[in-house]
């Protein structure tokens, strides 16, 4: 069996899998169940300074894009960070950590940018005896309004700075959150890594408007007519969070910075994923909203599956392992030929790549042979660009076939010579290195 | 062999009320909204769709399901009855399994096809229901055409010559419009009164005018027709029932299955109908797994079709087969009726031989014969076409011959539904002839 459990900047945890700050974290009784069902860990949800509650609209908060099937696909949120006073807040976070002490408990903070905030919160933080503490930096909706969250991660002067004080008035490991809501992930990472971040986390959610009410032509969700962006999240952001994850991890400064893998997760497969491109462990939210805590156990299973029939030990052996086949488009090698291939045998005639290829590509496959419906690849004019692989709903019926070497393309008539040659040297470069 | 006892069991009332309810439910019971997204969902969108190809009125199959992904049923709906002004009968009765479902790519993948016929429902199911016309007549052009008979072909033919701004006539022999859609199929394929009320739909285009009660060849004639107005269709459909050829054919008992469902269409009341204990069904098309299917739904203890060829030969497809035998009813293939046999003029029971094919394929007894006990015995060995008096035209295999166009050998009438020689007796077929005759007599009125 694998072996699943997580040293993540010195926070043990049984499994990688913690539950990010948000409304699953906000409270004890929130908490509690998720470490019955399995949760290696949970980010607490974000504490304010002391004082009067901040409150939440009364409306929806919540809203979200749903396939034909009625899964949720992307998810947002016009939440606040905790509605609860401080000290209610403290004393569950004491509670739980001392009941479940070998669950990895961090407490993420937003107070104002000011010194003496941040000193009299940490105070309090680490009295609790949490693991660590998460910076939000991040939280795109309200709270920016007011100059914190994502008004801070958007700032990289800032991100240093605050997280510099958290550092020098605390013992406890600082992640700091990144907000996606920025041009350059790596100018905000870099900035946590100057100011002595432990690590980052990352995504925190993105600006988003789910849809209108054709109706109404209010957007959704609204409160009383109205609506605001809120954080863009679930499923449909993976894709952008794998490569903000990516880019902080194959970036010459901040390389080795570790990370925490936020955005979209909903299976050990996509945790992999976060995992190979450079996070040492994840944290989940919409999936555990859409599904209830349950879904752990399927993550800890496919996780623990996946790593024994790869014959790996333990989850450090996966971190980063996709990062080096990360690279810039201009190093990418022209010299590497590729045509698509249909399988008869399994295409079911759909022609859906027929007409995709004709209608917005290549004019690479044709539809007919001896009058019959028939799709195949025209090698003389196919680019390999994937299309018809992507749109294909057969897995596996349309591949890729990598021409070898000695192999003419019959698009270019040129041989295949197995010599690795990139856009930097192309002689249609003129800015060409030679 | 024991002898048959002339016992003779035949009552009304067979079943209480809440079973007739659940025996002639919906037999595919509509989509409901998310149910409907989720199957239209599983549309590829093919490219030249092969379902379309497979619709004999041309549908856009893939385009429609794409609209009720979209959630505008509306658009789906106005997409298929631009195509089929029937396509919500069409989508009740159709051998979808043998037509567009056949084709849909998904049955070489997962063995399923897309539920088209539930997605064409559940479209103009809510286009009805919104009571959303789609067609509007063009100004009045003053011709005037008349139609014999209201089944789906006329009808169809109807609908548009009145969008084309023509003046329509259509004289029915019965007192219900509908044709085999309100006096044939089967009960659970045509709820609530479904056929009359998609009839009022495509009537209201207007300037269509229906006269009951007309009969071709008895109350009017075609040269009439052909001298007071512009053009004429008949859409007259099969006239008489073929026959065994038998003994005491006419012995109590012995039924045209086709007048037994009529009455049973027109029935408001389930129990009312005799219903024989034992019954035996001849034939092997969708008129007699009706027919079998429903005297069984209806409370009849024993029901068997015998069907005189082997299973791959019947008309009736593999899915109507199975579903006539999920309900009780036994199928025997390979068995041609012999004898009836009657006591007093009531039919008791039917001896038949087993047949098989000759070396050249041809049918031939092999002398071996059993019997079915039965008080009833409904004959569904198709019907004949029956040329009006009067009436001549150039038949083909017994049928009215007409061209690509629908166009009879006589000048300026045009014909369609199952009357005509390359009909495939089916809804869709008849929609479509009438939908391209209309464009033809529209062409020929110079418009």
């Amino acid at each position: 069996m694998a072996d699943l459990t997580s040293n993540f900047i010195g926070i043990q945890s049984p499994n990688p899998f913690w539950l990010a700050s948000a409304p699953p974290t906000d409270k004890a009784y929130n908490v509690v169940r998720a470490f019955e069902a399995g949760w290696g860990g949970v980010v607490w949800k974000t504490l304010g300074e002391d004082g009067p509650p901040l409150v939440n609209v009364n409306g929806p908060r919540y809203g979200a894009w749903h396939s034909g099937d009625r899964r949720v696909m992307g998810f947002n949120n016009i939440e606040l960070i905790t509605d609860r006073p401080l000290d209610l807040n403290i004393r569950e976070i004491t509670q739980v950590k001392k009941d479940w002490p070998d669950r990895a408990m961090v407490v993420s903070l937003m107070v104002p940018c000011e010194e003496g905030a941040w000193k009299e919160i940490l105070h309090k933080i680490e009295d609790t005896g949490a693991d660590g503490i998460e910076l939000n930096f991040g939280c795109p909706h309200g709270m920016s309004e007011r100059g914190m969250g994502a008004a801070v991660g958007q700032v990289p002067e800032y991100v240093e700075m605050v997280t510099r004080w958290c550092k020098q008035y605390s013992k406890m490991p600082v992640i700091v959150k990144l907000t996606p809501n920025i041009s350059d992930i790596r100018q905000s990472a870099r900035a946590a890594h100057r100011g002595g971040a432990d690590a980052v986390s990352m995504i925190n959610t993105i600006n988003s408007i789910i849809s209108v009410d054709l109706d109404t032509f209010s957007i959704n969700p609204s409160t009383g007519g109205k609506g605001t962006h809120g954080g863009y999240c679930g499923p449909a952001v993976k894709p952008i969070a794998l490569n903000m994850v990516a880019e902080v991890a194959r970036d010459e400064q901040t390389q080795g910075l570790p990370i925490s893998g936020i955005g979209g997760i909903t299976t050990w497969r996509d945790a992999v994923d976060f995992i190979a491109l450079g996070a040492g462990n994840v944290q989940v939210c919409t999936a555990a909203m859409t599904y209830g805590f349950k879904v752990v156990d399927d993550m800890i299973a496919g996780l623990s599956d996946f790593m024994d029939s790869k014959g790996i030990q333990s989850v450090d052996e996966i971190v980063g392992k996709a990062v080096k086949q990360v690279t810039d488009w201009k190093y990418l090698d022209l010299n590497t030929i590729v045509k698509a291939e249909i399988n008869q045998d399994s295409c079911i005639q759909c022609g859906r790549c027929h007409v995709v290829c004709e209608d917005t590509s290549h004019q690479a496959i044709s539809q007919m042979k001896e009058g019959q419906r028939y799709f195949e690849v025209l090698d003389e004019e196919c680019v390999g660009c994937n299309l018809c692989v992507s749109v294909c709903p057969v897995e596996n019926c349309i591949t890729l076939r990598e021409l070898s070497i000695g192999e003419a393309d019959a698009r270019t008539g040129r041989t295949v010579s197995g010599e690795y040659a990139n856009w930097t040297t192309h002689e249609n470069n003129t800015m060409r290195v030679s | 062999m024991s002898q048959i006892q002339p016992t003779v069991d035949i009552q009304t009332a067979r079943l209480n009320a809440d079973e007739y309810m659940k025996n002639f439910s919906d037999m595919h019971p509509p989509l409901g909204a998310t149910a409907a997204l989720v199957e239209a969902d599983r549309c590829y969108f093919c490219y030249d769709a092969p379902c379309t190809k497979s619709c004999p009125t041309g549908i856009d199959v893939a385009g429609f399901i794409r609209m009720i992904s979209t959630e505008n049923n509306i658009g789906a709906a106005r997409l298929i009855l631009e195509e089929n002004i029937l396509g919500g009968s069409c989508a009740r009765v159709c051998p979808t399994e043998t037509l567009c479902e056949q084709a849909c790519v998904r049955n070489d993948q997962d063995h399923r096809p897309v539920s088209i016929g539930l997605l064409q429902r559940h479209a103009v199911d809510a286009a009805m229901a919104a009571d959303k016309q789609f067609f509007e007549r063009e100004p009045d052009t003053g011709k005037r055409v008349a139609i014999v008979g209201a089944g789906p072909a006329s009808l169809s033919c109807a609908h548009g010559l009145a969008r084309n701004g023509h003046s329509v006539t259509i004289l029915e022999a019965r007192d219900k419009s509908g044709g085999l859609n309100e006096y044939g199929l089967a009960a659970y394929k045509m709820l609530d009164d479904f056929a009359s009320r998609e009839i009022k739909y495509i009537l209201a285009i207007g300037n269509i005018d229906i006269q009951y009660g007309q009969r071709l060849g008895v109350d009017f004639d075609l040269a009439s027709l052909q001298s007071d107005y512009d053009a004429v269709f008949l859409g007259i459909g099969l006239g008489s029932v073929n026959n065994l050829g038998l003994e005491n054919e006419d012995a109590t008992g012995v039924i045209n299955a086709v007048d037994y469902i009529a009455q049973l269409r027109q029935s408001n009341k389930l129990a009312d109908l005799p219903v024989g204990k034992r019954v035996v069904v001849i034939g092997g098309g969708m008129t007699a797994i009706d027919m079998a299917t429903q005297i069984r739904l209806l409370g009849a203890d024993e029901v068997t079709l015998v069907y005189r060829r082997a299973k791959e030969a019947m008309n009736a497809s593999e899915d109507e087969q199975e579903f006539t035998q999920v309900k009780g009813v036994t199928i025997r293939y390979n068995a041609k009726p012999r004898r009836i046999q009657t006591n007093e003029g009531q039919v008791f029971g039917i001896e038949f031989e087993s047949t098989r094919n000759d070396a050249s394929g041809r049918l031939e007894g092999t002398g071996e014969t059993f019997s079915l006990p039965a008080d009833m015995i409904f004959k569904a060995i198709g019907q004949v076409f029956e040329t009006p008096s009067n009436c001549k035209f150039e038949l083909d295999k017994g049928r009215i011959q007409v061209d690509e166009h629908r166009k009879t050998s006589v000048a300026g009438v045009w014909a369609g539904g199952d009357a005509v020689c390359d009909g495939e007796d089916l809804t869709v077929a008849a929609a479509q002839d009438g939908k391209l005759a209309a464009r033809s007599i529209n062409q020929y009125l110079g418009h």
